[in-house]
């Protein structure tokens, strides 16, 4: 039952570009794995100065409430840190359902992919 | 677990997380295999997610039943989450988008509603509580020929 | 209740008819739990129990006369209004005539396990005719059913037909990253899923910041337009990209303010050239006319 399911990393990989973190969400995520997530992205940003997080969630098939509010709340928690987080890569699918579910993260900044979302950072950096 | 394609009415614990991935998986698969387009898809497994998890943590854990259904026009796929938890005192309450008595959202019975097409709650203070959504596949008419 | 099992005098229909009279109250409270009357009558039980015991005591009338195999019996004219507001309410969330006829065919089994019991001997013949006869009414009521429904599909058919003529609405890319669709006709829920979709998708397909809703061609603006409008806008900033809704004309603004509807934080602008203009502006491109330009170099 604590098996990983098939084509699921145990872990989210978290990559540093520079000063941006970014983080590629694939697939089945687990609530555990979201809040574990959750607390990596936060110690990175804090020990590696980090000012910038781009969260790509073009490998993700679905979000409800429960990711929505892990997405939104590492997205308050990197801005309380100075790092701005960027949302790149939501599905067409994903988004209508998020919007009919009541869910329209008004405080994420979003981008359609992660080369955009990169491009925000930098010219909002800069 | 069935052999992917197939559909067949199927009960699955809620126990855990990984169970919620579990009923995510099987409801993707269960509506890909009835014809269901992929934002219908997405609706149903994001309404199950929100159903199971709610059984999950308020109802203590409990199961899902999840059944294709075919009237022979239409085919469609019901959910019924059944818990034998504290139950829904207030219902209506409960049913109010931004309610929480679970530190979410609040968006998980109101916007799981919201994401099908039938609907019903059926709770009892002390005795449980089985939330049943249905959706049917999206009828564009086209032609068909011989019909 | 004794049915008299030994009186060949007594036809299966009277004996059905009996049946239905004075076992009205248990059949009622049996259907009454059934997803047809549940789902219709979602007020109150005791409304659908109403409701039950109406159409018992029209499958008893009918079963007097003896026609129970005629649809146009007069027995069911007293339910005819109740089924057809039925089977419209039915029809309105989604279910075809054969769903519902099959959900009254659903309300067999109660009832003629109910008449089996009447008798002490449900094999011997005077049972099996009372069955027959009783099977034979409910296979008419649902052609009753059937036929009030077709009715009211018919209708929603033809709304909806003339509904997905609308729905062609191209996505057209008015710019490189700037895409537009131009909205005409009703907006309902339904079009306004497909138009959802296509935008989105459009976004995705021609890498677009900006996207168009232009609305010139709607003729008029409620709150459910009004909220479809933003969920499509939200829907769009989720995926990366600023909507602009465009051809709010002077008439649907004043409508729009009335009626109190709040627009929240959607961008709007008077025309879909006003609106590209923005959208160009804030990729940083600017036009101009050639010949000013030349006569000013």
């Amino acid at each position: 039952m604590n098996q990983p399911l098939s084509g699921q990393p145990a872990q989210v990989p978290v990559l540093a570009l520079g000063d941006v973190l970014l983080v590629s969400l694939q697939g089945e995520l687990h609530d555990g794995m979201a809040e574990q997530l959750q607390q990596d992205i936060t110690h990175r940003i804090s020990t590696d100065r980090m000012t910038g997080v781009v969260i790509d969630i073009s490998g993700v098939d679905m979000v409800d409430s429960f990711l929505g509010r892990v997405l939104a709340e590492i997205a308050s928690t990197a801005g309380l840190l100075a790092a701005r987080t960027v949302l790149a890569g939501m599905r067409p699918a994903v988004a209508i359902t998020l919007v009919e579910l009541g869910l329209t993260l008004p405080g994420l900044v979003t981008a359609l992919d992660v080369d955009r979302a990169m491009e925000l950072l930098n010219q909002r950096g800069s | 677990m069935q052999p992917s394609g197939q559909v067949s009415a199927t009960s699955l614990p809620i126990g855990s997380d990984a169970d919620l991935a579990w009923v995510r998986q099987h409801v993707r698969q269960c509506a890909a295999g009835l014809g269901f387009g992929l934002v219908q898809q997405t609706k149903l497994v994001t309404a199950a997610s929100e159903l199971a998890r709610n059984t999950l943590v308020h109802g203590g854990g409990g199961r899902v039943e999840i059944t294709p259904l075919d009237n022979g026009r239409s085919r469609g796929l019901r959910m019924s989450f059944i818990d034998e938890g504290p139950g829904i005192r207030d219902l209506e309450l409960a049913m109010t988008d931004g309610y929480t008595s679970g530190g979410g959202l609040g968006l998980g019975l109101s916007g799981a509603k919201r994401l099908v097409h039938e609907f019903s709650v059926d709770t009892e203070p002390g005795r449980g509580t089985t939330v049943t959504a249905v959706a049917w596949v999206a009828q564009v008419p086209a032609s068909r020929p011989g019909v | 209740m004794t049915v008299p099992e030994q009186d060949a005098a007594v036809s299966a229909p009277q004996v059905v008819s009996s049946f239905l009279e004075q076992r009205k109250e248990q059949i009622a409270q049996r259907w009454a739990d059934t997803p047809l009357f549940r789902s219709v009558f979602t007020v109150s039980r005791d409304e659908a129990v109403e409701a039950c015991k109406a159409v018992v005591e029209a499958l008893s009338e009918v079963a007097v006369s003896g026609r129970l195999e005629d649809v146009g019996s007069p027995g069911f004219a007293p339910v005819r209004d109740q089924l057809g507001r039925m089977t419209q309410t039915r029809a309105r969330t989604g279910s075809t005539a054969s769903q519902i006829a099959d959900e009254v065919a659903g309300l067999r089994v109660p009832v003629v396990d109910l008449l089996r019991e009447e008798f002490t001997d449900p094999t011997a013949p005077p049972a099996q005719e009372a069955v027959l006869a009783l099977t034979m009414l409910l296979g008419t009521l649902r052609l009753v059913v059937m036929e009030t429904a077709l009715d009211a599909n018919a209708e929603l058919i033809e709304r909806q037909r003339q509904q997905l003529l609308e729905v062609a609405t191209p996505v057209i890319k008015l710019w490189e990253g700037t895409v537009a669709v131009p909205l005409i006709g009703t907006l309902d829920s339904a079009r306004s899923q497909v138009v959802m979709e296509s935008l989105l998708e459009a976004i995705v397909d021609q890498r677009a910041r900006y996207a168009i809703l232009d609305i010139t061609g709607v003729p008029t603006v409620d709150s459910l337009v009004a909220q479809h409008l933003m969920k499509t806008v939200a829907a769009a900033r989720l995926m990366g990209a600023e909507c602009i809704v465009s051809g709010i004309r002077p008439a649907i603004a004043q409508t729009i303010v009335q009626l109190g509807i709040d627009l929240g934080s959607v961008l709007t602008r008077s025309s879909l050239s006003d609106a590209l203009a923005y959208a160009l502006g804030k990729q940083g491109i600017e036009v101009s006319r050639a010949h000013a330009n030349e006569s000013i170099r």
